[in-house]
């Protein structure tokens, strides 16, 4: 089990071929209260880059992009009751959904715990 | 005290009466708090006597007759008069106190505007009557339009958009249907960051992709990176004059030039138009489309949110696409020109709404220009800029100006005079609101942090706007001097403290539901 | 001048603070060549007593409806308002407030706005609505894009019974849209109802709109066609123009409806030649965060108090900027108010008895009308609005009868002009505001000028 991140602060959890992704702690910082995410259907295929998710607290909005390619096969359905999860727990239980990896390669030129931890350090 | 025992004169005790204790109404004197009308009414209440329906007469509804009851309350008219006026005494308005909501002109609404617009040649008429019969509402309209053109300079005029993103999404329209015209379609518009967010939704809504200019450091549009964005790809650049910052766009003949130079088109969003009305036509700064919020400028009443009306001035490139309908004038008659076809000379674009517009917004705007005339008019726009530069004077010593002035009829601040106070610009708008101040816009424009937009409009007197910049003084003061407790949780003395709007979004209640559920909540 | 309180001492002394010469040196950052020193062409300030004679003047011009036998509807509707409507909507609070963006200060218009919200959910028999839109016309437009948004489709199927300027009013909101592979259906012109719209959605359908009751006054069930829309992953759109109907009517929501659109004039707004309206916007709960326009929400304040806000704002574009679910941004607050108010007064038994009313008045016109020779009633179930043919060109019978002093309906041609089977085609509205005089005096004109 490995763990990347982007510079868009996503996470991804990646497991036998299957990533878990969400928002980083940051990220959830910087929003603020989050109030609703729109989850992908599963069963939709994405590449990476693409637009797969919005997160919304009051006064913003953000677009989550993929940060691999892959087939959605699972979303966190507890968000929907419960978006509060994104600020209590960003890299836990506010999990977004689980994608099938299409082409597992494509985490190279993502970072490491570390490499992230100094790129958010940059960012202050 | 006198003979009957009714004390004359307040005594000690009254006086020390701690104003904090609970009472049993709920009501603190003539604050009162009322509940939702679904909680007042009862069933079998009325506020209305009509007469009694004939039963011979047989109905003709072919079986489509509701079966159930609609769960409306019942609520005689005493009870519904006191209702929403109790509920009006929760609102701030512009008839209040100042009201220095930044590019939204806040500005005072003659009651002679509400007094015409209600005359029953204007209100009691039917949009599709015979034209014969509405003369004189074709004439207004006409009239309107001239004062329009004439005050901006420009050729037409579009009158049917009903608000201020309306009459954009028109003029936008227009130069769209303007380069099909011509065989081109183009794919980008130009957007500075400090735009209303309107202006790139717009651009949006008309199939445009937005590119956004950056802006100088000194708060306007940056023309060397506008230059560079230019190409034969670009329909238009929409851009605020005066700008969101308050600031007149100096080099706005030379972006209008290169725009025209690309065969694009230059949108002007005319919110701010109060500062220049008068003074300069946008015409003559190359514009081709502009609409102008009535309810801003030309002071028809806010209302709550609305009814706005945007109608859009056009060049004499642009006037042929105007959307249907539009009034002509012909031998000493006026005409409404409703339908594709009609004039052979036009191609308009279509239509943007039901019948002609907002009418009864025409009456009150035409009423305030006429009531101001060419010389008002050009006194309330250089009222209106002088109130903002005195306010910018007489705070900048306090607060942090953002850009250099002369500013026009706003002026920015930032929050930078806040730095380590530990009191935010929303703490500080809400601190006003205890000193009797409706809020300046917070956050907007972008372009700054804590933004702090303020826009005292020409209808504020010199002693109003002193007393108002001694509280903001005072306020900054203590803010900087660490005084945190009158701004952290403010408002203290209006009808609600700060409402969780984190709660109201994440589990939205968007209307009553009575405890007993109705036929339609078990559906 | 009156609205202006500076005096020119008063200005001199500002401009000393702020340290500029002139008012001119104010505006030294337009350029020179577009600085006017004179005033441009237009008339001096007027007093009061002159502004008021000169617009009574444009005014009495004018046939106001309330002077003559009048009978037109389509999209707009006569009726009486009660006296304290008026009064309590040009209450200062009301009148002069901006959009509820400071909620401690504005509960008065959020408390209205979720009240409001409430009556028009309840009389669609639908889960929520927003806080009202432009009018009728633009609000069809905005269901259609909704529709487009929710379904991700992008096909849409127009109703010949739906009002032509808002067939008009979608066509064109489309043409301009951000995707050129929408498409618009717009059915032929449907007089009679009974259309076979279940034949015409597919499966790229997105939406399907109907006018209830229709432009030519028709009624009929919808359920059907829910069922089928439904079936086939697509949306009913119902638009009501006549809201009044709903106080009779099974409801839109009742009939399976997705998103119903109306339009709220005829509940506490006076006609204005069109304008300001006030455009109503109701859906399911599911649907509720593709909503376009402002939303008013319950919540507390930080004392546990109710109370309520603007929410899910996310949605508009002061946030979302290019990617918001419509450039709308205000609403029509004052209309709203003055709906609100009015339905308050006439509460379930008012409201129904209205609408009764309207009914008896308009079954009295029909029977009335039927007698006159060459004339025939086209629609035989309907509200308070049907549809005559005449034995000649109907705008021109209306002209005459405009100069025999009655307002006798709307040519439908005049919204139809290319259509040739339009011509002969006069729809005809009757409210609780019309008398057995007024029928009587139609009937007489009506009469000769068919003769």
């Amino acid at each position: 089990m490995s763990k990347y991140f982007t510079e868009d602060h996503e996470w991804a959890d990646v497991t036998d071929g299957v990533a878990t992704i969400g928002i980083t702690a940051y990220a959830a910082e910087q929003l603020g209260d989050v109030v609703y995410v729109e989850l992908p259907d599963v069963g939709k295929s994405f590449k990476a880059k693409d637009e797969v998710a919005t997160v919304e607290s009051v006064k913003a909005a953000s677009e989550i992009y993929a940060p691999l390619s892959g087939e959605i096969v699972a979303m966190n359905e507890a968000l929907a009751e419960n978006p509060a999860l994104v600020n209590e727990s960003p890299e836990g239980d506010g999990w977004f959904f689980k994608l099938k990896l299409s082409d597992e390669t494509e985490t190279a030129p993502l970072m490491d715990e570390a490499a992230y931890k100094t790129f958010v350090a940059g960012l202050e | 005290m006198n003979r009957h025992g009714r004390p004359t004169a307040p005594t000690g005790a009254n006086k020390a009466q701690a104003t904090d204790f609970k009472t049993i109404s709920g009501h603190r004197g003539l604050d009162q708090d009322e509940p939702l009308l679904f909680e007042i009414g009862r069933p079998g209440h009325c506020g209305v006597d009509l007469p009694e329906p004939d039963a011979k007469i047989e109905s003709r509804l072919g079986g489509l007759e509701r079966g159930e009851d609609i769960g409306l309350p019942g609520v005689s008219e005493p009870e519904v008069v006191r209702h929403f006026v109790r509920l009006s005494r929760m609102n701030y308005a512009i008839d209040l106190g100042i009201y220095p909501l930044g590019s939204c002109t806040m500005k005072h609404n003659p009651r002679l505007n509400e007094k015409v617009a209600r005359l029953p040649g204007f209100a009691d008429i039917h949009p599709l009557q015979p034209q014969s019969t509405v003369q004189g509402a074709l004439e207004l309209m006409d009239q309107l339009g001239t004062w329009l053109k004439t005050l901006t300079g420009m050729p037409d005029v579009a009158l049917s958009p009903k608000a201020g993103a309306h009459g954009e999404l028109c003029g936008l329209m227009t130069i769209r249907a303007a380069l099909e015209a011509r065989g081109e379609k183009r794919t980008r518009v130009l957007v500075p960051e400090s735009a209303h967010g309107t202006n790139p939704a717009t651009a949006a809504a008309c199939g445009y992709i937005v590119d956004e200019i950056p802006a100088t450091a000194d708060g306007r549009v940056d023309v060397a990176a506008f230059k560079a964005k230019l190409d034969t790809d670009v329909a238009a650049i929409m851009l605020t004059n005066p700008n969101t910052c308050g600031l007149f766009e100096r080099d706005i003949i030379e972006i209008a030039d290169a725009i025209h130079a690309v065969g694009g088109y230059f949108y002007c969003d005319g919110a701010n138009f109060n500062a220049i009305m008068g003074r300069v036509r946008p015409g003559d700064l190359g514009v081709d489309a502009m609409h102008i919020n009535l309810h801003k400028t030309f002071s028809t009443p806010h209302g709550g949110g609305g009814p706005g009306s945007g109608p859009v001035t056009l060049s004499e490139a642009l006037a042929p696409y105007a959307p249907l309908p539009y009034v002509v004038s012909h031998g000493g008659g006026f005409a409404l020109v409703e339908n594709q076809g009609d004039a052979a000379d036009t191609a308009p674009l279509g239509r943007m709404v039901a019948f002609h517009g907002q009418m009864g917004m025409y009456v009150r705007a035409l009423a305030f220009m006429m009531s101001h005339g060419a010389d008002g008019l050009r006194q309330a726009a250089e009222d209106a800029v002088l109130n903002a530069n005195y306010i910018m004077a007489c705070l900048e010593d306090v607060m942090t100006v953002s850009f250099a002035g002369p500013c026009m009829h706003e002026c920015l601040f930032d929050d930078r005079f806040l730095n380590g106070s530990g009191v935010t610009t929303l703490d500080f708008a809400k601190a006003m609101i205890d000193e009797g101040y409706h809020p300046m816009t917070m956050y907007f424009p972008l372009v700054v942090h804590g933004a702090m937009l303020i826009e005292p409009t020409e209808s504020e007197s010199k002693e109003s706007i002193d007393q108002f910049v001694a509280s903001l003084r005072s306020l900054a003061t203590r803010a900087k001097a660490g005084e945190t407790e009158r701004f952290i949780g403010a408002p203290f003395f209006a009808p609600r403290a700060r409402l969780d709007e984190t709660g109201a979004a994440r589990k939205p209640i968007l209307r009553y539901t009575p405890v007993v559920p109705t036929a339609q909540a078990a559906e | 001048m009156r609205y202006l309180p500076h005096t020119a001492a008063q200005r001199q002394e500002m401009l000393t603070v702020i340290g500029a010469s002139s008012i001119d040196e104010l505006f030294k950052d337009v350029p020179a060549s577009a600085c006017r020193d004179g005033l441009v062409d237009l008339p001096l300030h007027q007093g009061e007593l002159d502004v008021d004679r000169a617009l009574s003047a444009l005014a009495a011009k004018n046939v106001a409806a309330g002077s003559v036998p009048f009978f037109l509807g389509a999209g707009a509707y006569r009726h009486h308002v009660p006296s304290s409507v008026d009064h309590l909507i040009q209450r200062s609070e009301f009148l002069t407030a901006y959009t509820p963006y400071q909620p401690e200060i504005s509960q008065g218009t959020t408390q209205m706005l979720f009240e409001f919200q409430t009556q028009v959910a309840l009389m669609m028999g639908m889960e929520v609505a927003n806080a009202s839109m432009y009018d009728a016309s633009t609000a069809t437009a905005e269901a259609v894009q909704m529709a487009f948004r929710v379904t991700r489709r992008n096909k849409a199927i127009l109703s010949g019974g739906l009002h032509p300027h808002y067939r008009d009013v979608v066509d064109t909101m489309d043409r301009f849209d951000a995707d050129d592979d929408d498409e618009i259906i717009v059915l032929p012109t449907a007089v009679q109802t009974g259309e076979d719209l279940s034949a015409q959605i597919d499966s790229e359908t997105a939406c399907i709109v109907v006018q209830y009751p229709s432009f030519f006054g028709g009624i009929e069930d919808f359920t059907k066609l829910a069922e089928v829309a439904h079936d086939k992953g697509a949306l009913l759109v119902v638009v009501v123009t006549e809201i009044v109907s709903l106080g009779l009517l099974k409801s839109p929501g009742a009939m399976g409806a997705d998103i119903v659109v109306g339009e709220g004039q005829s509940i506490g707004n006076a006609l204005n030649y069109g304008g300001p309206y006030l455009g109503l916007f109701a859906t399911r709960q599911k649907y509720v965060r593709q909503m376009p326009g402002r939303i008013a929400g319950e919540t507390t304040d930080a004392n546990g108090k109710r109370g309520y806000v603007l929410t899910l704002s996310t949605r508009e574009q002061h946030i979302r900027r290019e990617k918001a679910t419509s450039n709308i941004c205000t609403n029509s607050g004052l209309c709203c108010l003055a709906f609100t108010i009015h339905m308050a007064l006439l509460g379930e038994e008012g409201f129904t008895r209205l609408a009764r009313l309207n009914h008896q008045s308009a079954v009295q016109t029909a029977t009335a009308l039927a007698d006159v020779p060459g004339v025939e009633v086209l629609t035989s179930s309907f509200f308070n609005e049907f549809t005559l043919r005449l034995p000649k060109p109907a705008a021109g019978v209306v002209e005459a009868l405009a100069a025999k002093d009655v307002l006798g309906g709307v040519p439908a041609s005049r919204l139809l002009p290319n259509d040739p089977s339009m011509e002969n085609l006069l729809v005809i509205a009757a409210t609780e505001t019309n008398t057995d005089a007024d029928r009587s005096a139609f009937v007489a004109a009506l009469k000769e000028v068919l003769s």
